[in-house]
């Protein structure tokens, strides 16, 4: 089958990293992979801000661009929940019952990368190697909006080399929320320092999680405070090899 | 009473403060850490938690579709019972019947039972307006009462408090509104609490009129129900001669029988316990005993409102439990006063703009954005109200309000990346500008050799006052794809 992968335009224009691994893994377990190029943004920024007139034209491009793919991997549980649960609000809104229709048929086609992985080609060993010690944060959006459960931890425990450690409130909100971020920084702030926080005491030198947009946030606070902590999308460790190790160019 | 919500700066603000309170955090913390754990326990002890959740939306979206009706055999219940019903629109009516009864009894000191609803209209302040003193006898409210304070939390309304500064509190104000606390008072838990106890027995055996709210309503035997873990407000419903009850329209529930399920439902989303140490029910006169005039004042305030909105109406599900403030990261960090109401947390952000309306204050508007949308509210719910959905619900109208005004910088940032993330084209423009930047000389690298900007003008301040953020790199995926990625062989 032909998949079509959404960068997201945070992974596109700011973490390139994660969609580019996002292919190479889905080509490494045999699928066929598209990138179709009228995609962009979910709209989902303008969405939770509350704009949903200034969203019909990224839902509209969205629908359009993945039209006639069977299936959506999206490396991102924030976007695929948008996709999945917010555009139906602002097809409504437009009154454009073809968009209403497009909507509806990709819904069900969307899927994070790690549901995509255990759930659509059912594997959890995927053949990546990455010997570091790592602590796994699950966004709330994965988490909470989208229930992908313990399907990334069943896909990083299964990796060569890998020293996987609990990460302390692990399930607690790491302060990103978009726009949350600049509007209510100094909350924003407070909260991502005390996921930092956690992450330091596991003692991981990678901080990995299904959203580039949270680990942006949490990253840039251990960067900030000079941690020696990176911060790494699940994909990339996914698609870490003996040969093609992540983290080198 | 000096304290009030009025003219509160809006959240960011607000929270701005709050979270200079080392204090505040510390109590905080501990507090609603340590009833979360309590909470997630008993509820791991029902296997149909979920059924139940969903038994209680149904029976309150049925309530509300018919809410007319259902209040309408309230009243003719109550009525038959010997209660005397009011009507109040809004804060000014409820306010001035209970005034109204009050001086018709000549009565200018009356007690109270924890009350959201009163709290709501600033019942203290209205009466003290016209001589009348209200004196709380919930612990946490006395505390916040006699602290010259606001409650910063639906059911531990003192919990930004730590012990030493309620002795600090009762040794310095209880005198001057009744017995005044014991010279050793020390900040034991024991003690505090044996302090309160004797300063609120003498108000109850003074007290000729109490002022109550309540949890639930009857419908149709007119029953009134008020669940509570000190046995504070049975003396307020048994002893005084004159009993006032300021009920909220959504409190109804059709029969007797409906109560079971809240109350399996309230004790272990509120303070984690299986079930409330005291349960209160009453209804009308009863001739000899406890009150022999009861008034009920069915309130709206704003709740026609919200019924209104046909999606968001389900917040008048809501039962007070705040186990949504308790497992909310945002409340835990700046605590109850900066949302600027007597209900804070995830359900003041919805429930306050839903019985105001938008668009008139900045404060109202602020709220629905005071939540990262992270929806852990939305789950432990007791009555499964969509929260995170709401949120969005009133952010939506929120700037639709203000549609037709200058529009802001948001506004018009929102417009322009809407313009140029619409097409492909003028997205892959963009990252062309951006990798310009990209391949500026660095200053100096995050863990794993990107660059880092630490330093943007406003508003881009807004994110690096704390924050790295990665220089752009310099070939998006988008070009990527096309220079390599098409063609790539696969990497095993």
């Amino acid at each position: 089958m032909t998949v079509a992968v959404m960068a997201t335009c945070l992974g596109d224009a700011m973490f390139p990293d994660a969609p580019r691994a996002t292919v190479r893994l889905l080509r490494r377990l045999g699928v066929d992979v598209a990138v179709p190029d009228a995609q962009t943004c979910c709209g989902q920024p303008m969405v939770n801000t509350g704009y949903l007139d200034e969203a019909v034209p990224l839902v509209r491009t969205t629908v359009g661009a993945f039209e006639g793919y069977e299936a959506v991997v999206v490396p991102s549980g924030s976007c695929a929940g948008s996709v999945r649960h917010q555009h139906r609000l602002v097809a409504e809104r437009s009154g454009d019952a073809a968009l209403a229709d497009g909507v509806a048929r990709l819904a069900p086609r969307t899927y994070e990368l790690s549901e995509f992985l255990v759930d659509v080609l059912g594997v959890t060993d995927v053949g990546a190697t990455f010997t570091h010690r790592v602590t796994y944060h699950p966004t709330c959006h994965s988490l909470r909006m989208l229930r992908v459960g313990d399907r990334p931890l069943r896909l990083l425990r299964e990796v060569r080399g890998i020293d996987l450690v609990d990460l302390p409130g692990a399930e607690e909100c790491c302060g990103f929320g978009g726009t949350f971020a600049v509007k209510n920084a100094d909350t924003s702030v407070a909260m991502g320092s005390d996921k930092a926080r956690h992450v330091r005491e596991t003692g991981a030198e990678v901080l990995v999680a299904g959203d580039a947009s949270c680990l942006m946030h949490v990253g840039g606070l251990l960067s900030r405070q000079r941690a020696g902590v990176r911060t790494m999308h699940l994909a990339e460790v996914l698609a870490s090899t003996a040969e093609h190790p992540a983290g080198e160019r | 009473m000096g304290a009030t919500f009025v003219g509160m700066p809006p959240f960011p603000e607000a929270a701005r403060t709050a979270l200079a309170d080392t204090r505040l955090r510390r109590n905080l913390g501990h507090a609603t850490a340590t009833i979360r754990a309590k909470r997630a326990a008993v509820v791991a002890e029902l296997d149909d938690w979920e059924d139940l959740r969903r038994q209680a939306a149904a029976v309150k979206d049925e309530t509300l579709t018919h809410l007319d009706e259902h209040l309408l055999t309230l009243e003719a219940a109550l009525t038959e019972r010997g209660a005397i019903v009011h009507w109040a629109r809004d804060a000014a009516d409820a306010c001035a019947v209970v005034a109204e009864v009050a001086r018709a009894h000549g009565i200018d000191e009356v007690v109270k039972v924890k009350s959201m609803a009163t709290q709501e209209i600033g019942l203290n302040e209205a009466l003290a307006a016209r001589g009348i003193a209200a004196w709380e006898t919930d612990l946490a409210e006395l505390i916040v009462q006699l602290g010259d304070d606001l409650p910063s939390h639906i059911l531990v309304p003192a919990i930004h408090r730590g012990r030493s500064e309620i002795r600090e509190i009762f040794r310095t104000r209880m005198a001057a509104a009744g017995r005044p606390a014991p010279d050793d008072l020390t900040d034991d838990p024991a003690a505090l609490a044996g302090a309160a106890r004797l300063h609120l027995r003498e108000k109850f055996l003074a007290a000729r009129m109490a002022v109550s709210g309540a949890n639930f309503a009857v419908a149709e035997t007119g029953t009134l129900v008020v669940v509570e873990s000190e046995g504070n407000g049975r003396m307020c419903l048994t002893l005084p001669e004159v009993l006032v009850s300021v009920v909220g329209i959504e409190k109804v529930v059709p029969t007797y029988a409906d109560l079971d399920l809240f109350l399996r439902l309230l004790p272990r989303s509120s303070t984690g316990e299986r079930m409330n140490p005291y349960t209160s029910t009453w209804a009308g006169v009863t001739p000899g005993d406890g009150p022999q005039e009861v008034h009920v004042v069915l309130l709206d305030n704003g709740r026609t409102r919200a019924l209104a909105d046909e999606y968001a109406r389900q917040v008048l599900r809501c039962i007070r439990c705040s186990a949504c403030l308790n497992v909310c990261p945002v409340y835990e960090r700046v605590g109850g006063h900066a949302y600027g109401s007597v209900y804070p947390g995830p359900i003041g952000a919805i429930l306050n703009p839903l019985l105001k309306g938008v668009g008139s204050d900045p404060v109202t508007d602020s709220l629905p954005y005071a939540s990262t949308l992270c929806g852990a509210c939305g789950d432990v719910c007791p009555v499964a109200i969509d929260i995170p959905g709401i949120l969005v619900h009133e952010r939506v109208k929120v700037v639709d309000a203000h549609r037709g005004d200058r529009p802001k910088a948001e506004a018009l940032a929102m417009r322009a990346a809407a313009w140029g993330l619409g097409e492909a084209g003028r997205m892959a423009l963009g990252e062309k500008v951006s990798g310009l930047v990209g391949r500026l000389p660095r200053r100096r690298g995050m863990p794993g050799g990107r660059g880092a900007l630490s330093w943007l003008p406003f508003p881009g301040s807004r994110w690096t006052g704390a924050r790295d953020l990665p220089t752009p790199p310099v070939e998006s995926f988008r070009a990527w794809w096309r220079r390599a990625g098409r063609d790539e062989e696969v990497r095993r």
